[in-house]
């Protein structure tokens, strides 16, 4: 029984619901069987929110720690909030722009996104075996739009071959399938945007 | 038959339109929402959909269609079947004659209720039988047997998912349209000995409903989804629902030093024959399940009955956590440490410095500029705030801070009440919304009318139930049939109850909306605000606000007082997140220096 599985971090209303979709539908035309599960509900209102995607026969849609082959995180500090769900040799992959909550703010500290890539590369080696950052704030300037950070991820991913057997051709079909035209260019250009 | 990739609910909502439902009724509710919006999305016109004014109103209108042969379905999430069990419990009593499936969608951790309530418990209270499944492809098929099985007994039955269940997708085979039950219901007979209860009648069914579930018990046993599979000790465990499916995939791993395995998807009746054969093959049992140790009572009792020496483990031998959710890691915990293997610590790995992330109300929520205009105004004053459930419930976090108190829907008015006539004194004020508001806040106004309390009613009115989705609701002027109808006026509703002084009132005007409260919350009785703002996540955002920084003064009142996401400290500096501001302007009324201004 050999499984895949991932899990997406991030603050409500980043995009991880719609990056899950379309992830799901790319697997599904496959012809894979898969599971999501996600958080719905109060915590959508700028909580911490997670999906879990698990590719391949499996009973439940919940994954164990240690056990996802791959992280990707929205947000520095969600990804190492879940640090603990990744598998001895798995991958990360994770924006480096912090988002501050309200607390944080009013509370006066500024809370560090840098600090939290940090925690990551000091895991890099010995317990994360690649760890990839995207530079988010030049993302969001060189393509023009702040949405599209759930696609840049999601191209990284795929084009670093970490989401099992979906490839960024997949992606690309189901963009077409669940997006408006209007933003495909937009969304295929995010895609391609990280070298790996 | 075809594959999809579906909701949990959206597999419940269409198995349900693919079973021939004739009449769908309920109350949104994390996490049972979807299912009703699933039917009223694909409904070709002949299925009835309606968003009830309440659970109790839900379930009355579908047991009077149930009365009239046809399937029925009624959605709600857990508290909201405390609301519903007034009908529901006599309603097992006089019976149905159409299916009757009643969904009650469980929440542990709880993730987003104000209760770990446990429906199996109350299915055992009221009668009602009960199914419930483990995952969302079981949900699509067991949806099918919960009707035939209604209608065979003529009783209203429960299907109760968790919120894993609901909210997890999974690919499934699914009818194809020309697969579909289509079913004719013939409309009311009038037979007074069956549909009207009185004491003789209910005595008369009581005795029958004992019999018949002791029937059912027996039926369940060899009902295929409870299910066991062999191990290879004298260990066996005990499993339902999403616990069930983690459980099974833990022990799959195994080829020896394995468990057996009992899943009840039947939890009552429960299938006593069934769980007494597999006791007799096991010394040990551990039960993993959520929320209350339903099945581990259920099998001290077979134990007990039938003289059976095993040794039963769970909540109530401190085996099992006693409240919250079955995590994966925490199954994997339980089974380990009953079959003696190796598990490694999950705390392995230290992360320091995490933010607190509490959820918030949006960027530009109109409750936010309600509960500082209220705020501004009783400063200093002696007051209470009570709050409500809906996004509102989240005006409690800093800096805000005015939800004084929380229980139930609609409860907020009788609390204002109850503390104003402890202290006469003390400015008392009640939060509701407009969905809340039609749903049960009504009697409350009646009330405080009628006892001639001294409060004031604040209805926050954004035009929608937003926690829960945005869905319709009796203000709104649409159906779940996608009709028009007439609004129902909240003004005119306190007005015809005698509620003398009622104002509307624009909450992101903020001078005004301080006036306004000081000079309404002054008057003598009962009294109401109506703030008037439609709900930030329905609109396009308008251009977003900037900071001057040649005129902040860096002395943080927009920060310290009112909260918005949108507003951030970035490199020391006090700035407009461009990304979240939804351009309300309201923090620009509260800069003292005009710092604050549309880019």
């Amino acid at each position: 029984m050999s499984t895949t599985n991932i899990v997406l971090c991030g603050v409500g209303g980043q995009g991880t619901v719609l990056a899950t979709k379309l992830m799901a539908s790319a697997a599904m035309d496959k012809g894979l069987d898969l599971r999501t599960a996600e958080t719905i509900g109060m915590a959508q209102r700028g909580g911490s929110v997670s999906s879990y995607i698990r590719l391949g026969e499996c009973g439940s849609p919940v994954i164990d720690h240690r056990t996802a082959d791959l992280i990707i995180g929205f947000e520095p500090a969600e990804a190492v909030r879940i640090i603990y769900y990744l598998k001895k040799g798995g991958t990360v992959i994770t924006s480096d722009r912090a988002i501050m909550p309200v607390t944080a703010a009013l509370q006066g500290s500024n809370y560090d996104g840098a600090k939290m890539i940090e925690i990551l590369k000091d895991l890099e080696g010995q317990y994360i075996s690649k760890l990839f950052t995207v530079d988010t704030k030049k993302a969001i300037h060189d393509l023009g739009s702040s949405k599209v950070l759930n696609m840049v991820l999601l191209g990284a991913a795929a084009r670093g071959g970490f989401l099992g057997p979906v490839t960024i051709d997949d992606i690309k079909a189901a963009i077409i399938k669940n997006v408006k035209p209007q933003f495909h260019e937009l969304n295929f250009k995010a895609l391609e945007y990280v070298e790996l | 038959m075809h594959k999809e990739f579906l909701m949990g609910n959206e597999a419940i909502g269409r198995a349900a339109a693919a079973a021939g439902v004739n009449v769908v009724a309920g109350y949104p509710g994390t996490p049972s929402t979807e299912v009703l919006e699933t039917i009223a999305k694909e409904n070709d016109g002949s299925i009835y959909v309606e968003w009830s004014v309440n659970e109790k109103c839900a379930l009355e209108v579908a047991a009077g269609a149930s009365y009239s042969g046809a399937r029925t379905l009624v959605t709600m999430k857990q508290v909201g079947l405390n609301v519903a069990s007034d009908p529901l419990m006599s309603l097992e009593y006089v019976g149905v004659e159409g299916g009757m499936v009643v969904l009650v969608a469980d929440d542990p951790g709880p993730i987003s209720s104000q209760t770990e309530q446990d429906t199996r418990t109350f299915a055992q209270y009221s009668k009602v039988p009960c199914f419930d499944p483990s995952d969302a492809k079981e949900a699509y098929d067991m949806l099918f047997e919960a009707f035939e099985l209604s209608e065979k007994y003529k009783t209203p039955v429960f299907f109760r998912p968790t919120t894993r269940v609901c909210h997890a997708y999974q690919s499934m085979e699914v009818r194809d349209y020309a697969e579909f039950v289509e079913r004719r219901p013939e409309g009311f007979i009038k037979d007074s000995s069956r549909w009207v209860i009185f004491p003789k009648l209910s005595y008369i069914n009581h005795a029958k409903i004992e019999e018949r579930n002791d029937a059912l018990g027996l039926e369940f046993s060899s009902y295929a989804r409870n299910k066991v599979f062999e191990g290879t000790t004298r260990k066996g465990i005990v499993s339902q629902g999403i616990s069930f499916a983690i459980v099974k995939d833990i022990i799959d791993e195994k080829t020896e030093d394995k468990p057996a395995l009992l899943k009840i998807t039947t939890p009552f009746p429960f299938p006593e024959k069934l769980a007494c054969d597999f006791l007799g093959k096991v010394d040990e049992v551990l039960v993993v399940e959520e929320l209350d140790p339903y099945i581990e009572r259920q099998l001290l009792l077979v134990c007990g009955k039938y003289g059976l020496k095993v040794n039963i483990k769970g909540k109530l031998t401190g085996d099992v956590r006693r409240s919250g959710e079955n995590t994966a890691n925490l199954v994997n915990e339980y089974i380990s440490k009953f079959m003696g293997w190796e598990h490694a610590s999950s705390n392995e790995i230290e992360t320091p410095g995490l933010p607190v992330r509490p959820p918030v109300l949006c960027a530009g929520c109109p409750h936010r500029a309600s509960f500082y205009a209220v705020k501004a105004a009783m400063k200093g004053k002696e007051t209470i705030f009570a709050g409500d459930i809906g996004c509102y419930t989240l005006g409690n976090a800093q800096p805000l801070d005015m939800v004084d108190t929380c229980l139930c829907m609609g409860a907020g008015l009788g609390i204002a009440q109850g503390v104003g006539r402890v202290k006469p004194d003390t400015k008392c004020f009640a939060f509701v919304g407009d969905s809340t508001f039609f749903a049960s806040a009504i009697t409350g106004v009646v009330n405080a009318v009628y006892n001639q309390a001294d409060m004031t009613l604040i209805v926050l009115d954004n035009s929608t139930t937003a926690m829960t989705g945005h869905q319709p609701h009796p203000g709104t002027g649409k159906t779940m049939m996608g009709e028009f109808t007439d609004k129902i006026d909240i003004e005119s509703i306190l007005r015809g109850i005698g509620v003398r002084t009622v104002v509307k009132q624009n909450p992101f005007e903020f001078k005004k909306s301080v006036e306004v409260v000081k000079k309404v919350a002054d008057e003598p009785g009962m009294k109401a605000i109506i703030f008037e703002a439609p709900c930030a996540v329905l609109f396009k955002p308008e251009t977003p606000y900037v900071v001057d920084a040649g005129k902040c003064v860096d002395c943080r009142k927009c920060i310290r007082e009112i909260g918005c996401p949108g507003v951030i400290i970035r490199e020391g500096k006090v700035c407009i997140d461009e990304t979240l501001c939804n351009g309300c302007g309201f923090c620009s009324q509260i800069c003292p220096c005009d710092a604050i201004l549309r880019s």
